[in-house]
């Protein structure tokens, strides 16, 4: 069945694994993965809850399609309170580890209490055991997958696991499976370090059966597959240039972040983009990019595999990172370059590599040097200080910094708590660019207006993966809309947000959004899943999710106040492009957002919200 | 008049093979418009779906009639997407 209605609980304060049954009333309420995991956390946690504090609880959740034959079917999402943000933290990861979850028999795990010494939890179908981690403390991700592979004899386990940067409770470390996959934001990996908890691993042998009605499914996922292969962007430009391809566009209108949000034009950003990937190098005359790859299920492709120059300065000496593994993405990229004014895309990768091995959040880590490089040029912050001469656009600095970061040393441990922490420290709050605490990511809401609404209503904080009002303001999907304008935005944004919250809990990837729409994900559903899941069903759904997250982030003490930008973005024009001379049009569109989302001037759901949808 | 023009993603292919990068620096006549630069360089219209002149969206409707001054540029798409 799309769900196995079973929960594992794993209470690591006492040890023990308990199996239940899931609440399937929950399930037709909140679907699963995003939405029903955060159901259950909500339902478990103090919103004031300390998130690195054995009160806090982290619940890895699949969706009903995970693991099934819908294409993109891999996915899995874990949910926590983030300590980057105080807010709830949701984090969505490909890969393979989702599907095995399912494979295993789980729809998801509750992590609850601390275990008083490093341990990992081992998954074998319904046998659960945790297992002494303290050879595996102080690893990294990439190491802990090939030890516990090996001590298992079995490399068909998959895992899950947190690196240094987890275990030194970087607030931006993430939760890395398969090598380079990642439930990368809000720091989630961090309070699976708080918790002792040092990897997941799983081996699934069950399959996933049992779909509400087989025929009817395989014939909702074949059109929806065909939908996907036919269509230009899932079916050829994803798979040939993956998300990389935006960094041109994005720079081309004048809406690409750079040196900390002082620049909407990155001069350099031609060196760092998919085409660069493709260009063969002059040192050794290969392309950076050596394929593509897909996770599990897809039919999209878009991840990228690269090889690093191993003649450049950042791996000479190291040759562990001379194989192919993944990256550049396009985020990746941006927050390691451009964000900073870097434009050696090496150093890029040699920057992203780390972050995969000891697990950090590229986004967050590649902001928060960018503060940091802003605050050097101020002379806020010295050489001797951050242990290197850090002006913007040093890939030196870059290397050395996320070295530092990734192992909790020297400056390091400075640049791990964020920017919003790392800027009030040193006198400049509005130095840092965040809203809740969490960076933006690679688009500049000077110049596409409706993203800076997106960003200050994330529910986790500055976030793309919300509502990627990107897809219509720039890409034309589905319609194209005017990126300087603010009319029709808060729509638009309400629109992307709940649609997205539905793609999340199904367990599916929401780069099908690009190709699908709902109502190419409604049969899917309707097949699989008991119950009646008509397109109603599913906007009341992404709906509730959306309020429900946001009434805890009420409950933990979050107001209207917090929906904001940083003064940057607000009050100083963008310089160049399309968009110079204005400034994020927020204070037009947050009060209008209020009334479509039907709540309150202060930003909270109405009583009549509330009832309409059983919240 | 001079113009830039570039070409990015698969649509690279349609440019001259001893280019570098993805850019083109070009004397086009007074009054050349987006479309014909377009057909110019036989460009599919399909393939031609993210068309800005400095960075402006330019629909299809408009591309026609859209004519390039000195110092424009012009940068063309396919269908493409990321995140």
């Amino acid at each position: 069945m799309a769900w196995t209605r079973k929960i594992l609980r794993v209470n690591l304060t006492a040890g023990t694994c308990t199996e239940e049954p899931l609440n399937m009333q929950w399930a037709q309420d909140y679907l699963g993965s995003r939405g029903l995991a955060s159901k259950y956390l909500i339902s478990e946690i103090d919103p004031k809850v300390d998130p690195l504090s054995p009160d806090n609880k982290m619940i890895m959740a699949t969706g009903p399609l995970t693991g099934t034959m819908a294409s993109t079917g891999g996915r899995y999402t874990v949910v926590t309170k983030g300590p980057l943000t105080g807010a709830i933290a949701c984090s969505n990861s490909g890969g393979f580890f989702g599907a095995e979850m399912k494979f295993a028999g789980w729809d998801m795990i509750i992590f609850e209490g601390k275990s008083p010494k490093p341990v990992y939890l081992f998954v074998e179908n319904e046998k659960a055991e945790l297992r002494d981690a303290s050879h595996l403390w102080g690893k990294s991700c990439w190491e802990t997958e090939e030890i516990i592979k090996s001590q298992h004899q079995d490399p068909q386990i998959r895992i899950s696991s947190i690196g240094k940067a987890g275990e030194n409770q970087v607030l931006y470390a993430c939760v890395v499976n398969d090598l380079h996959r990642a439930a990368g934001r809000s720091g989630v990996g961090a309070v699976m370090g708080s918790k002792n908890l040092k990897a997941v691993a799983l081996r699934g042998t069950r399959g996933v059966g049992n779909v509400k009605d087989f025929p009817a499914f395989m014939k909702a996922t074949n059109e929806a597959k065909k939908v996907l292969h036919d269509n230009a962007v899932t079916g050829q430009g994803l798979p040939k240039y993956g998300t990389q391809v935006l960094m041109n566009v994005i720079n081309e209108i004048g809406a690409l972040p750079t040196r900390n949000h002082r620049d909407v034009q990155f001069e350099d950003a031609s060196k760092i983009s998919a085409e660069a990937m493709h260009e063969k190098r002059e040192s050794d005359g290969k392309t950076h990019l050596v394929t593509n790859a897909a996770c599990f299920g897809c039919t999209i492709a878009c991840g990228r595999i690269s090889e690093i120059d191993k003649g450049h300065f950042t791996v000479k000496n190291s040759p562990k990172y001379w194989g192919a593994s993944g990256g550049l993405e396009y985020e990746a990229a941006w927050a390691l370059g451009a964000a900073n004014g870097v434009g050696d895309l090496e150093a890029l990768q040699y920057a992203n590599l780390i972050c995969n091995e000891q697990g950090m959040d590229p986004i967050s880590f590649g902001a928060t040097v960018g503060a940091a490089m802003e605050l050097y040029e101020m002379g806020v912050l010295t050489a001797e200080q951050i242990g290197i001469d850090s002006p913007f656009g040093s890939a030196e600095a870059l290397a050395k910094m996320v070295e530092m970061t990734a192992v909790g040393e020297g400056f390091g441990k400075e640049l791990g708590m964020g920017s919003k922490r790392l800027c009030a420290k040193y006198g400049h709050p509005e130095l840092s660019m965040s809203v809740k605490g969490q960076e933006f990511p690679a688009y500049d809401s000077r110049g596409i207006q409706g993203m800076g609404l997106a960003y200050a209503t994330s529910n986790r904080g500055a976030c793309h993966l919300r509502g990627y009002t990107v897809a219509s303001e720039v890409l034309g999907i589905p319609v194209k809309t005017d990126p300087l304008a603010t009319d029709g935005k808060p729509e638009l944004v309400k629109a992307f947000q709940d649609a997205t919250a539905v793609f999340d809990s199904a367990g599916i990837c929401v780069f099908t959004s690009f190709a699908w729409t709902l109502a190419d994900v409604q049969p899917q559903l309707d097949a699989a899943c008991e119950g009646e899941w008509t397109m109603d069903k599913l906007n009341e759904v992404g709906e509730r999710i959306w309020n429900m997250e946001r009434m805890f982030n009420n409950a933990a003490g979050f107001t209207a106040k917090d929906d904001n930008l940083p003064p940057r973005l607000t009050q100083e024009p963008a310089k160049t492009g399309p968009a110079k001379g204005l400034v994020n049009g927020l204070a037009k569109m947050l009060p209008e957002y209020y009334q479509v989302r039907g709540w309150t001037p202060e930003g909270e759901p109405t009583a009549d919200t509330r009832q309409r949808l059983g919240l | 008049m001079q113009i830039t023009f570039k070409l990015f993603a698969s649509l690279s292919d349609y440019l001259p093979p001893d280019r570098k990068g993805n850019v083109l620096s070009l004397q086009v006549a007074e009054g050349t418009t987006v479309q014909q630069m377009i057909r110019d360089y036989r460009i599919p219209e399909m393939s031609a779906h993210l068309v800005l002149v400095n960075g402006v969206y330019i629909p299809p409707s408009a591309r026609a009639d859209r004519a390039l001054t000195d110092g424009d540029e012009l940068a063309i798409w396919p269908p493409i997407a990321g995140g």
